[in-house]
């Protein structure tokens, strides 16, 4: 390494003396670095920050796309389906869904955890990679920030309506009951409740924060009345001034390391639901590492799934690129190896620990009625994300896209082997049953997917997608230390 | 008080690179005043140090929010389940902080989100409905690819022909006048 840098020059002994020459650091040459270890910078062609925020604005300045249509009218029909289920099932009963015994929780609590799931990413994104100073979050947090939003409100739709007398859901709440009993707080569901709603809350603040710069940015662009005032109104009157940069990036790092710790808790919370109770096959002890590592890779799955059209579409090739593909590839990687890695070790456990319920649940798993979802889910989760390890298919965009359909899948198929397998034959045989969902399940879950793509192509139709400062502030020109930020190479001033 | 000028609210400057604002930063710090700020479209690293900031505040919002979360848990939990309404389950301690700590956990960080956020706005004196500078033509281009210095005629040292020629010797691209 040593022989890459040049030694430092001293200042020549003529600096002119003041201030000037105090901050005056001698000159400091680098050789190139060999072409192999050449950073691939985030935004591609050189573009600096005025073309970033006339790409990313002029998305939503310019015509709706065609296909725009063609991708929400589908959406809000199915959201329309999601309104219909919902009202004829509280109007007749929470029967209409194939909950019935021994599996009470059927496929409300799949849904559920797999949207909150995927939920993840965006936190991750947004916070622990921001943490970690990996700028290349830059061009995807936006987006995954919003999938997470609109993710944890489909999610919190199946608890809800799932205790049945929809109208008495404010029991949940700290508030005392008919009887003046208060909420008992013994109970992981309670803490549920705090964990979802925590973390929707916080999520959305996170967002909103990182828009306001850019809502300010779309504001000053704004050629209509109504969309000066609505982008301006919301911007809260941001200006960009440096003293305002400084409270701001300093609660924008707040609120990372609070978000970091609220998004491991949050799917440790809905975990302990499962692993606090007696049945085998939930009562175990993996269950939060296992249940986080599995949301951030469904997380990013979606993040995969949604981020590789839209790139494409509005040609954002030099914005998100190959190599934010490939990162987002590797994470995938890493956390399905982990998925893969808990479900041998809760095999494991399950024979080490002797149990006969614990053994017989997890070779029922496998190899009862329902082992047909659970070699899904191992082919989903475990074997696909292992073609990850292979340069040519994370650079190949659709092969990655496709392979990210099928982490989401692995990952729904997850939670129902983990739901359903568990309860459907717990201790005594008599208490047996085989759940089968009906139509009523299987429509309210695709209509969750048109509330959830209904608000997502509302945001990139009126929002911008990319962090725009923050992408700009990534960028060579936005260094002041750079030739490309007007630094004067070796020279002083 | 009528007149028929209108009340200059300071002279802006403009660049148009981030290196070249920070120096011009360093200037204005060094000549003493107060009343000033640069305005650039993305936080610029090494900013904070030329204008002279001191660390920003908001941590203390958040940490009392955070502790304000806490404190509220715990306490809202021993009162409803051990002190208002105590409920025997299974032999259990009426309030054990184990049980206690998830919610009160996920209260911490939401209202030291709050904290945080609410401290910005605060510190940064946001939400605003009107800043001289957001009628300024030019000043538009701050949130999109320039870079502008401002010293405000509140500064006592401010002076029209002193500061023009401060900001003249930054090598800016040109000045103008901003009017309330």
């Amino acid at each position: 390494m040593a022989d890459t840098l040049a030694t430092p020059t001293a200042p020549p002994p003529s600096a002119p003396h003041g201030a000037s020459a105090a901050r005056h650091t001698p000159t400091l040459t680098l050789a190139p670095p060999p072409p192999e270890l050449v950073r691939i910078p985030l935004v591609q062609n050189n573009h600096g920050p005025g073309w970033l925020s006339d790409t990313i604005a002029g998305i939503i300045e310019g015509k709706t796309p065609k296909w725009w249509w063609a991708a929400f009218i589908p959406s809000v029909m199915c959201l329309t389906l999601l309104l219909v289920m919902l009202t004829y099932l509280i109007s007749t009963g929470v029967g209409v869904w194939g909950v019935t015994h021994p599996t009470m929780w059927g496929w409300a609590i799949v849904n559920f955890v797999w949207w909150i799931g995927i939920g993840h990413a965006g936190t991750l994104i947004s916070a622990i990679l921001f943490l970690l100073r990996q700028r290349w979050r830059t061009s995807i947090n936006r987006a995954a920030e919003a999938m997470t939003i609109f993710a944890v409100m489909c999610a919190g739709i199946f608890p809800v309506v799932h205790i049945g007398r929809v109208w008495l859901g404010w029991w949940l709440l700290p508030l005392p009951n008919g009887n003046s009993i208060w909420p008992q707080f013994r109970s992981p569901l309670m803490w549920d409740v705090f964990a979802v709603s925590t973390y929707f809350t916080v999520s959305v603040l996170f967002w909103y924060v990182g828009l306001i710069p850019d809502l300010a940015t779309m504001r000053d662009r704004a050629k209509t009345k109504i969309r000066q005032f609505l982008y301006g109104f919301f911007a809260l009157g941001w200006t960009g001034s440096n003293r305002n940069w400084s409270n701001y990036e300093k609660a924008y790092l707040l609120l990372a390391g609070l978000s970091t710790p609220l998004v491991l808790s949050v799917h440790s919370i809905v975990s302990l639901d499962f692993s606090v109770s007696q049945v085998p096959g939930w009562h175990t002890t993996i269950f939060p590492p296992y249940f986080v590592a599995g949301a951030i890779f469904s997380g990013f799955g979606m993040v995969l799934t949604l981020v590789l059209p839209l790139r494409k579409l509005f040609r954002l090739e030099d914005v998100i690129t190959v190599r934010h593909v490939d990162l987002m590839c590797k994470v995938t990687l890493a956390t399905g190896s982990i998925v893969g890695y808990a479900y041998a070790m809760e095999f494991f456990i399950a024979w080490y620990s002797g149990n006969p319920y614990e053994r017989y649940t997890f070779i029922n798993r496998a190899f009862g009625p329902y082992g047909w979802a659970y070699w899904i889910m191992i082919a989903c989760n475990v074997v696909v994300p292992q073609l990850f390890w292979f340069r040519k298919i994370r650079h190949h965009m659709i092969i990655v896209f496709i392979l990210s359909i099928f982490v989401n899948i692995g990952m729904w198929f997850e939670r129902f082997v983990i739901v359903v397998t568990s309860l459907h034959r717990d201790f005594i045989p008599s208490n047996w049953g085989y759940f089968k969902p009906t139509w009523v399940d299987i429509c309210t879950y695709i209509g969750t997917f048109g509330l959830f793509f209904t608000f997502f192509l509302l945001f990139v139709r009126f929002l911008p997608l990319i962090a725009i400062a923050e992408v700009k502030g990534v960028t060579p020109q936005a260094d002041p230390h750079t030739a490309a930020g007007g630094a004067k190479v070796g020279g002083h001033h | 008080m009528t007149t028929d000028s209108p009340v200059i609210y300071g002279l802006i400057a403009e660049f148009d690179t981030p290196a070249d604002a920070m120096h011009a930063a360093e200037k204005v710090r060094e000549a003493g005043y107060k009343h000033w700020d640069v305005y650039t479209p993305f936080p610029v690293h090494g900013m904070d140090k030329a204008m002279g900031l001191k660390n920003s505040k908001v941590g203390w919002f958040s940490f009392l929010g955070g502790v304000t979360g806490y404190t509220t848990g715990m306490v809202m939990i021993w009162w409803m389940n051990a002190h208002d309404y105590p409920i025997l389950i299974g032999g259990k301690p009426m309030f054990s902080p184990f049980a206690a700590f998830p919610p009160s956990y996920e209260l911490t960080i939401l209202l030291g989100s709050f904290g945080a956020i609410l401290g910005m706005l605060f510190l940064n004196r946001l939400p605003r409905l009107h800043h001289p500078l957001l009628k300024h033509k030019r000043f538009a281009l701050a949130t999109h690819d320039r870079f502008f210095v401002v010293i405000e005629t509140l500064d006592p040292k401010f002076s029209p022909a002193k500061t023009r020629a401060l900001l003249e010797s930054t090598g800016c691209k040109q000045i103008e006048e901003v009017t309330e």
